[in-house]
C-alpha cells in the first residue's frame, strides 16, 4: 500500500482532453474548467447543452464535453430559450463575452432574464472585444484604451460602462445573479461556489441564473498576464463590484 | 371529416399542430397575428410549447434552439418580421436544422403597407441571409392548399434537415374558405433524428450543431453538401399545377398563389369568348419548375408568355430564365398591397393579343371591381 498512486486532481470529464487556443494569461481556462467541475458535480453532463457565443469563446464547444449549440453573435439566450422549452429536462447553459451578452446581445439576455427561461449563463466580462482585436466594448472602462477608443473610452460620446449585473438585478424575475473574478486562488474558489450554485438552482428548476465572472484579456490590453491580474484587480473590481446580488431568498424583495 | 370554414392563418396554426409541431415561437405583426393567437390557445391544449419572443430576431433563433431538440417547431411572421429572421434562417440552413417558416406577405419594401402582396419572391427564393444556401419554398393559393402544404413543409424539413418556407400574400392569411383536415396524418418514413439531434453526450460523442467552420476547407465542404441536396430538390421536389393547358392556348400565364385563382377567373371568362389561355401556377418557388414552364412556353400553339404577380416583376426572371428567350414574355403586376382585379388582367391579355376591349357592360357582379380597375388605369 506504501506505493499506492492516489489521483488527487484531474481534468473534470465535462471538458475535453486538447490544446487550449486561448492567449497566454487568459482566464477563459479557468472559468471553462470551473463550468466543467461544476457539471461533473452535479453529475449532469449526459443531458448537458451548451451554448456558445461568438467571441473569443466562439470555440467553446472544443473544449466541453457535452452536446453544444453553437448561436449568431448576441443570440445565445435566444437559442437556449427555444432549446430549453422544449427538453425542460436538459441542463442547458450560455456562455457569453461581454460584446456577445452586453452589446448586441442586450435585447436577448435582459427578455431571458425577465420570462425566468431556465437555463444559466456564464458571462465573462474582460471590459473589451477580445477576438476581433481590442476594439471598445460596452463594458470597456472611462479612460480605457483599446483599437476604436485609442485616447481612452471617452463617456462624453461613448457613454459610461454598463454594469449587466447591475442591470438585470433590476428585474423582478431572476433568481441567482453574482459578480466573481478570477484572478487570485481566493477569488477561483469563490467563483467556483458561485457557478456550482447558478447550476444547482438549474437542476432544481430554479432560473434564471447568471454569474459575471471578470475576467483578464492581456493580449487586447496590451499587458503581462501578471499586470493584467493587477490591472483587474485595480480598475475593473471597483468598477464592477463582487457581490452577490440575487439570490432566490432575495427575489421577494424587489417584486 | 367534414369541411369546416376557417380563416387561413388559423387553419395553417391548426395545420401545424395536425403535423405535429411541439414548439412555436412568433412576434406579433400584421397580417398574420391569428396565428399566434391561435397556437396561444392551442398550444397549451395539446401540450405544446407556445412562446411570444422579444423580437423576430431572438425568435428565429429560437426556432434555431427548438430545433436542436429534434422536434417539429415553426413561426409565423410577415415580410419586415421575416427579414429580421433571415440571418437565423442562413444560421439554420448552414447547420442543417429542419424548420417550418410562414411568411404571409404584405407590401415593401421598408414597413411598406399591412395588405397582401407577392414581393417576398427575391428575398424568399434567392436566400435572404448571407451565404451559399437555398430554402424550400412553397406557395399556396387557397386556404385547403395552405393546409396542405403546412403539412408537407413539415415533412420536407424534416426528410432533408432544412429550413422550409410558405409564402402566401395576405390575403391567404386573411380569408376565410372551407377547409378539410386529414382525418389521420400520415407520412412515409423519415430519417432518424436522433442520429442528430442534441440530446445529450450519454454513450456517445458529444453533438456541434453549428454552421461555423474555420477550415475553408470544410466550409466548402459543407457548402456543397447542401448543394448537392438543393440538386435533389431540384429533382425531386417541384410542384406545379396546370390549368386549361392544351394545345389551343394562344398565351400561356405563369402565376401562383392569390394571383393565380384571379387569373384562372379571367382564363375561364376568355374560355367562354373562345379566346384559349392555359395557366402553369408553380406551387414550389424554390425548386422552381423550369424545366416544366420550357416545355409549356415552348409548344408551338403558344405565341406569347404572361407572368403575372403581385410584385414590380420579380419570378418574371426566373420564368425568363425557364423560357431562354425562346417565346416572347410579358409582364402584369400591381404592387403595394393591391390585389389587381380579373379585368386588368383580361385587359392585359386583350392588349397582348392585338384585341380591343368590347365596350360591353361587365359581367355582372364586377361591375365594382371593373369601375375601379378603369379608375386606377386613368391614374
Amino acid at each position: 500500500m506504501a506505493n499506492a498512486i492516489t489521483s488527487i486532481f484531474e481534468r473534470p470529464v465535462a471538458l475535453q482532453e486538447t490544446v487550449t487556443h486561448y492567449c497566454p494569461g487568459c482566464t477563459h481556462g479557468i472559468i471553462h474548467r470551473l463550468v466543467a467541475e461544476s457539471i461533473d458535480e452535479l453529475g449532469v453532463r449526459e443531458r448537458t447543452v451548451g451554448v456558445a457565443p461568438v467571441g473569443c469563446s466562439v470555440l467553446a464547444y472544443n473544449y466541453f464535453n457535452c452536446d453544444f449549440l453553437e448561436a449568431a453573435h448576441g443570440r445565445a439566450p435566444a437559442l437556449a430559450t427555444g432549446f430549453k422549452r422544449l427538453r425542460p429536462d436538459m441542463i442547458v447553459f450560455t456562455y457569453q463575452g461581454d460584446g456577445d451578452l452586453a452589446s448586441i446581445g442586450m435585447a436577448e439576455i435582459i427578455h431571458a432574464a425577465n420570462r425566468g427561461e431556465k437555463f444559466t449563463t456564464i458571462f465573462v466580462n474582460n471590459a473589451i472585444y477580445g477576438m476581433t482585436g481590442g476594439q471598445m466594448a460596452p463594458t470597456t472602462l472611462p479612460g480605457q484604451v483599446s483599437t476604436t477608443s485609442p485616447h481612452g473610452r471617452d463617456v462624453a460620446t461613448a457613454g459610461y460602462p454598463i454594469r449587466v449585473s447591475e442591470l438585470l438585478s433590476t428585474l423582478a424575475t431572476p433568481l441567482y445573479i453574482e459578480r466573481v473574478a478570477v484572478h487570485t486562488p481566493r477569488h477561483v474558489i469563490r467563483a467556483k461556489q458561485a457557478i456550482r450554485r447558478a447550476f444547482e438552482y438549474q437542476v432544481k428548476g430554479l432560473c434564471f441564473s447568471l454569474v459575471e465572472v471578470l475576467s483578464t484579456c492581456p493580449t487586447n490590453w496590451g499587458k503581462t498576464p501578471d499586470d493584467s491580474i493587477h490591472w483587474l484587480e485595480d480598475n475593473m473590481v471597483p468598477f464592477y463590484p463582487l457581490k452577490r446580488f440575487r439570490t432566490p431568498e432575495t427575489a421577494g424583495e424587489v417584486r | 371529416m367534414a369541411k369546416i370554414l376557417m380563416k387561413g392563418n388559423e387553419a395553417i396554426a391548426e395545420a401545424a399542430i395536425r403535423a405535429g409541431a411541439e414548439g412555436y415561437f412568433c412576434y406579433p405583426i400584421t397580417p398574420q397575428s391569428e396565428v399566434a393567437e391561435y397556437m396561444a390557445k392551442r398550444m397549451p391544449e395539446v401540450g405544446g410549447v407556445f412562446l411570444q419572443g422579444e423580437s423576430e430576431v431572438a425568435v428565429g433563433y429560437m426556432i434555431f434552439g427548438a430545433a436542436s431538440t429534434g422536434k417539429r417547431v415553426f413561426t409565423t411572421s410577415s415580410s419586415p418580421g421575416i427579414s429580421l429572421m433571415q440571418e437565423a434562417i442562413s444560421y439554420m440552413a448552414g447547420a442543417h436544422l429542419p424548420a417550418v417558416i410562414v411568411n404571409i406577405m404584405r407590401g415593401g419594401p421598408g414597413l411598406g403597407g399591412i395588405l397582401p402582396a407577392q414581393s417576398d419572391y427575391f428575398q424568399s427564393v434567392k436566400g435572404g441571409g448571407h451565404g451559399d444556401y437555398r430554402v424550400l419554398v412553397l406557395a399556396p393559393s387557397s386556404v385547403q392548399e395552405a393546409v396542405d402544404l403546412m403539412m408537407l413543409a413539415f415533412h420536407l424539413a424534416d426528410k432533408y434537415r432544412a429550413p422550409v418556407m410558405l409564402i402566401g400574400d395576405g390575403m391567404i392569411g386573411q380569408m376565410m374558405e372551407p377547409v378539410e383536415f386529414p382525418e389521420k396524418y400520415e407520412e412515409e418514413p423519415l430519417p432518424d433524428k436522433t442520429e442528430w439531434a442534441a440530446t445529450g453526450s450519454k454513450d456517445r460523442k458529444p453533438r456541434i450543431l453549428k454552421s461555423l467552420f474555420l477550415d475553408p476547407e470544410k466550409l466548402e465542404k459543407n457548402s456543397w453538401e447542401l448543394d448537392d441536396m438543393y440538386k435533389v430538390w431540384r429533382r425531386d421536389e417541384v410542384r406545379h399545377e396546370l390549368y386549361k393547358v392544351n394545345d389551343k392556348n394562344r398565351i400561356l400565364i405563369v402565376s401562383y398563389g392569390t394571383m393565380a385563382r384571379i387569373c384562372q377567373t379571367v382564363i375561364d371568362e376568355l374560355e367562354a369568348e373562345g379566346i384559349s389561355v392555359g395557366l402553369l401556377r408553380p406551387i414550389s418557388l424554390y425548386p422552381f419548375p423550369t424545366e416544366q414552364i420550357h416545355a409549356e412556353a415552348t409548344k408551338k400553339n403558344i405565341e406569347q408568355v404572361l407572368t403575372v404577380e403581385m410584385s414590380t416583376a420579380q419570378m418574371l426572371e426566373d420564368v425568363q430564365l425557364a423560357i431562354l428567350g425562346k417565346k416572347p414574355i410579358d409582364f402584369f403586376g400591381r404592387t403595394g398591397g393591391i390585389v389587381p382585379a380579373p379585368e386588368e388582367v383580361r385587359a392585359k391579355i386583350m392588349t397582348m393579343l392585338g384585341c380591343s376591349e368590347p365596350k360591353a357592360a361587365p359581367a355582372a357582379g364586377r361591375t365594382a371591381a371593373a369601375k375601379k380597375a378603369t379608375a386606377r388605369k386613368k391614374r
